[in-house]
């Protein structure tokens, strides 16, 4: 178990990267509130935090949550009908499915982690590796490992 | 970090501040004597890091003692700035701010909170201060605990002297406590002779 460094020293090591990808998940005008809704999750949070030892991939699934979070506000969501019509597509982009993002949800952080990023932030698997603080070929496994076991679940 | 990031932690520490989730906020200030780094948690001002003393070290093992949710926050310090800056040109006899004597227990902070009533201008030996906390013969505990002082400036240990008037030691170099003193009057000013 590594002690918790200061939480300064997250910001300054992570608040780029967690920008970064918070303009890729939610566009510029929303990453502002859903980056300060995740540092402060995870001040909230920190001080019960039990490990250190991954706290990029920490910060940037709460970052993900708060992602998700934005677009159910702006109520992009699906809203149940009496009757199932088309798929709603927005610029070619089929909306959210609640229940195969429950299952991301459910996966283990990593792998939900991986799978977010790959397909919420359309990030390469570089730098998913990047982000979880692991290799490119790690990323790739998780990865894998995600997709395989929501498959299963969702059959 | 680019702008609309810098932006977004300024208005983050406001909010962690309002939403009670600031443990630890610090600042560094300068001085005649170097940068000092400046901690306070909601209760009050805990630690004062001295020129010579190396900041990470310090934002570490408030971290690990006090609360990790340590966070910049020269907003929250700027009434302790205030009054230091004061104090150094001379035009501040008596520090007004609240103390958090956390991190100093039993013993040690009896002879902190001793220290910290003896008043400008004037010096107390390591016996005296000893004798103040309840046990005479512990003059070396006394002196550890001025050595330890988590507080210094704030908590005049710069004060205390041995038995005699030689100096004795101080945590931020005795060219420090010989500048504090000669500032308050207690020695001659040996850049002036």
């Amino acid at each position: 178990m590594t002690a918790l460094p200061p939480f300064q020293t997250v910001l300054d090591e992570h608040s780029a990267a967690v920008m970064a990808i918070l303009h890729g998940a939610v566009g510029r005008d929303g990453a502002e509130d859903c980056f300060q809704e995740t540092f402060l999750a995870a001040l909230r949070a920190y001080a019960k935090l039990n490990d250190a030892g991954n706290l990029r991939g920490w910060l940037l699934t709460i970052a993900h949550r708060k992602a998700i979070d934005h677009h159910r506000a702006r109520g992009r969501n699906p809203v149940p009908v009496a009757e199932v019509a088309e798929v709603a597509v927005e610029n070619g982009i089929p909306e959210p499915d609640e229940q195969l993002w429950a299952a991301v949800g459910g996966l283990p952080p990593k792998q939900r982690a991986a799978v977010a990023l790959r397909y919420g932030s359309d990030l390469p698997h570089a730098e998913i590796g990047a982000a979880l603080g692991c290799s490119p070929e790690a990323a790739r496994r998780s990865l894998h490992e995600g997709l395989k076991r929501l498959r299963k679940e969702l059959a | 970090m680019t702008t609309a990031t810098k932006t977004a932690t300024e208005r983050l520490k406001t909010r962690a501040a309002e939403e009670g989730l600031l443990d630890v906020a610090y600042t560094t200030s300068d001085s005649p004597f170097g940068p000092l780094l400046l901690a306070q948690t909601k209760r009050g001002l805990v630690r004062v890091g001295l020129p010579n003393q190396d900041q990470d070290e310090l934002l570490v093992d408030l971290a690990g003692r006090v609360s990790p949710r340590v966070l910049e926050a020269p907003a929250q310090l700027d009434e302790v700035r205030r009054e230091l800056n004061l104090y150094f040109e001379g035009k501040l006899d008596r520090f007004d701010l609240p103390l958090d004597w956390q991190l100093s227990g039993g013993f040690r902070q009896r002879v902190l909170r001793a220290i910290n009533r003896i008043p400008y201008g004037q010096t107390r030996s390591y016996t005296e201060m000893a004798r103040k906390a309840g046990n005479e013969r512990a003059v070396r505990a006394a002196g550890t605990a001025c050595g330890s002082n988590p507080i210094p400036l704030v908590v005049p240990c710069h004060r205390v002297l041995r038995t005699g008037g030689a100096l004795g030691g101080y945590g931020g170099g005795l060219p420090m406590k010989q500048g504090l003193l000669e500032l308050e009057g207690v020695l001659e000013d040996q850049s002036r002779t």
